[in-house]
């Protein structure tokens, strides 16, 4: 057999540009998530729907109605009802005579802090629990794994509405009710993905070089779940402020003056005939954030998951 | 002699196999069946056979990347068989492993200087300004554009992540590397110019290579000893030479007859010796020597005993067989 080297290797003489650099996988997926105007639209909206939260102040203050102010003079008829929308009151008060633009604005304070804090609880007991079970396995993996199964068959709202009327109503108790249910999925999901990747070559040479299994966890597999952990994550948000609502509408939310929107339809039940505004534009803006959030989801699965843009590229390629 | 760089002796290698059925008892798989090998410093043992004889498994247990079953295995001077992860650790500076798949050996969510320079950051042998001086200075050597070390293994192809590897098993300067079929992977091209690569750095930087292949020209041409393999267990070991010019082994016999004359217009003394039959099953191996089912040459005590691998006729001490018949040169094949 006679080995020759046709061409040398060492052949890169010439100067290359400075700015080669090369494009990683998370590089490449903001660059199909910047050219999704169904996501870049959604985000718009709920950077839009942070931004009111976060002014909640300045809405009371400028339609200088603070939100727990009840307004038995101008904010109810006659008859005690709540009034419709006008000049005064944009989206019109309700049963106790509140502004319901204010309260809306405070509201999504709660949904959006529950959602993002008891999400990002999820996210790091899920992955932290996933990551472990997933890749020391042997009895880690099956108490973990045991536990997983546990927690996803326990009834959750029954669970819940236990817990919470022990405790007694809280925003800390919320989180950890919905944090405590939630993480069990997203440690399934790390766990598969781990499964998967801890018998690629690339961990045995981390493992030949000498790194620590904690040093393989964070520096080798972690960054290979992160695409599913991050989908998830967008798409558990919706979830999230959805549940919480749901037990606020259940009266198991905060404690009442506090406004928050699952709260908010939950008073408006009664009034729907009367008030259309007062059920009406909580559930808007329940239902706008979630779709928001949702469809966001699905631009960052779309952009971070190769399989499904070769997917829709050939689709569309197909196109006449 | 000095002490061998690597010794194994008695290594065992063994899986549990799923049960046939709820019924069926436990079976276990031979992978590696009580192999000895010995590398001196600076040489290079080719290890053959076909796919599935254990190749693998005997490189990851040498490299303890893989727990033993039975046996010792000795590097540069300590006992590792039975060393945690942790005691491990200092060890591994000096024994290196490129493996055989370029895509599936390099994290695709690292670039390309983190991956070569982890070595370094691993053992701390290096700040981060000298580690990346360092690394570049490695993919140079390797023939890779240094400039390129901030690129995902996703942008080069097969030939220059397998050299993305070998730099990575340079990086700590070792004494020895284990090549896990380094080429098989790659073009015949490219597998050239991996394999000049690999001889160049051997003299360069004084490398002891273990080299796995199933390809006996690839083998012939970087070895100075070759081990056979079959079905878990050595069968034929010596010099490049003695194995080439007289093949004890039956099987080492037919594997060589399938390799190409260098020369194609020369007359060919040896018929080719060509096997029937797939390699048996290592849950259920044949009785006595495990090649007598596929075994030109068996008799019938070949299906009771198994062979020891011993000198066989007058050969010298460095040149062992595994077989109670073995072929000698007046023999025909």
């Amino acid at each position: 057999m006679s080995i020759e080297l046709t061409e040398s290797p060492r052949t890169h003489a010439e100067p290359r540009p400075r700015d080669v650099v090369g494009r990683g996988p998370w590089s490449l997926a903001w660059r199909r998530l910047r050219s999704d105007k169904v996501a870049i639209s959604s985000f718009v909206v709920i950077v839009l729907m942070v931004l009111f939260a976060v002014c909640a102040p300045l809405v009371a203050h400028v339609t200088g109605h603070p939100p727990n102010m009840q307004y038995h003079q101008e904010g109810l008829t006659p008859d005690g009802l709540p009034k419709a929308p006008s000049s005064t009151f944009l989206l019109g008060t309700d049963d106790l005579g509140r502004d319901i633009l204010v309260r809306i604005a405070y509201g999504a304070r709660i949904s959006l802090g529950v959602g993002v804090l008891a999400t990002m609880l999820t996210v790091v007991v899920g992955v932290a629990l996933g990551l472990l079970a997933g890749f020391l396995g042997g009895a880690v993996d099956l108490v973990i794994a045991r536990l997983v199964d546990v927690v996803l068959s326990i009834p959750f709202l029954l669970v819940a509405i236990a817990l919470v009327s022990v405790a007694g109503p809280s925003l800390v108790i919320t989180v950890l009710v919905i944090g405590m249910f939630s993480w069990a999925s997203m440690a399934r999901i790390v766990r598969g993905q781990v499964l998967f990747l801890k018998e690629r070559e690339f961990v045995e040479a981390a493992r030949s070089l000498g790194a620590s299994d904690l040093r393989i966890m964070v520096v080798d597999v972690l960054p290979n779940v992160l695409a599913p952990v991050i989908v998830y994550t967008t798409l558990l948000i919706p979830v999230v402020i959805v549940v919480q609502a749901t037990l606020s509408f259940l009266g198991l939310g905060l404690p009442a003056p506090a406004a928050d929107w699952g709260g908010m339809i939950s008073e408006a039940q009664n009034y729907y005939t009367v008030a259309w505004w007062f059920v009406l534009f909580p559930s808007l803006a329940l239902l706008i954030t979630t779709i928001a959030f949702n469809l966001l989801g699905d631009g960052v699965r779309d952009a971070v998951d190769p399989r499904i843009d070769r997917l829709v590229r050939t689709r569309q390629g197909a196109r006449p | 002699m000095s002490e061998p760089l690597l010794a194994a002796e008695h290594l065992t290698k063994t899986y549990d196999a799923r049960r046939v059925g709820w019924t069926g008892s436990p079976q276990t798989v031979r992978a590696v069946d009580d192999v000895s090998l010995s590398i001196e410093p600076g040489e290079t043992l080719g290890l053959v056979g076909e796919t599935g004889c254990g190749k693998s498994t005997l490189a990851r247990c040498v490299a303890r990347l893989q727990p033993l079953t039975g046996g010792t295995v000795r590097f540069d001077g300590h006992d590792i068989s039975t060393l945690s992860g942790r005691q491990l650790r200092p060890l591994r500076r000096d024994m290196q492993v490129i493996f055989q798949d370029p895509y599936g050996s390099l994290n695709p969510r690292r670039r390309v200087g983190s991956i070569i320079g982890d070595g370094l950051a691993i053992h701390h042998a290096a700040g981060r300004a000298a580690r990346r001086a360092q690394v570049q200075e490695l993919m140079e050597v390797v023939g890779l554009n240094p400039e390129h070390f901030n690129r995902f293994p996703a942008d080069f192809s097969g030939g220059q992540r397998q050299r993305i590897g070998v730099a990575r098993a340079l990086a700590l300067r070792p004494k020895l590397i284990i090549c896990d079929e380094p080429v098989s992977a790659l073009d015949v091209s490219i597998q050239a110019q991996v394999i000049n690569l690999l001889l160049d750095l051997q003299r360069e930087f004084r490398l002891t290579y273990l080299f796995i292949s199933h390809d006996l020209s690839v083998v012939r041409h970087v070895s100075t000893r070759i081990a056979v393999m079959y079905l878990g267990r050595i069968v034929e070991t010596g010099t490049v030479e003695e194995l080439f010019a007289a093949g004890r082994h039956p099987y080492t016999r037919a594997l060589l007859s399938a390799v190409p004359p260098a020369d194609p217009d020369a007359a060919d003394s040896r018929d080719p010796v060509v096997l029937t039959g797939d390699l048996p099953s290592p849950v259920n191996p044949p009785s006595g020597c495990p090649f007598h089912p596929r075994c030109p040459r068996r008799q019938t005590d070949c299906e009771v005993t198994t062979p020891p691998l011993v000198a066989a006729f007058d050969d010298g001490p460095g040149h062992l067989t595994a077989c109670l018949h073995p072929v000698s040169e007046n023999d025909g094949p």
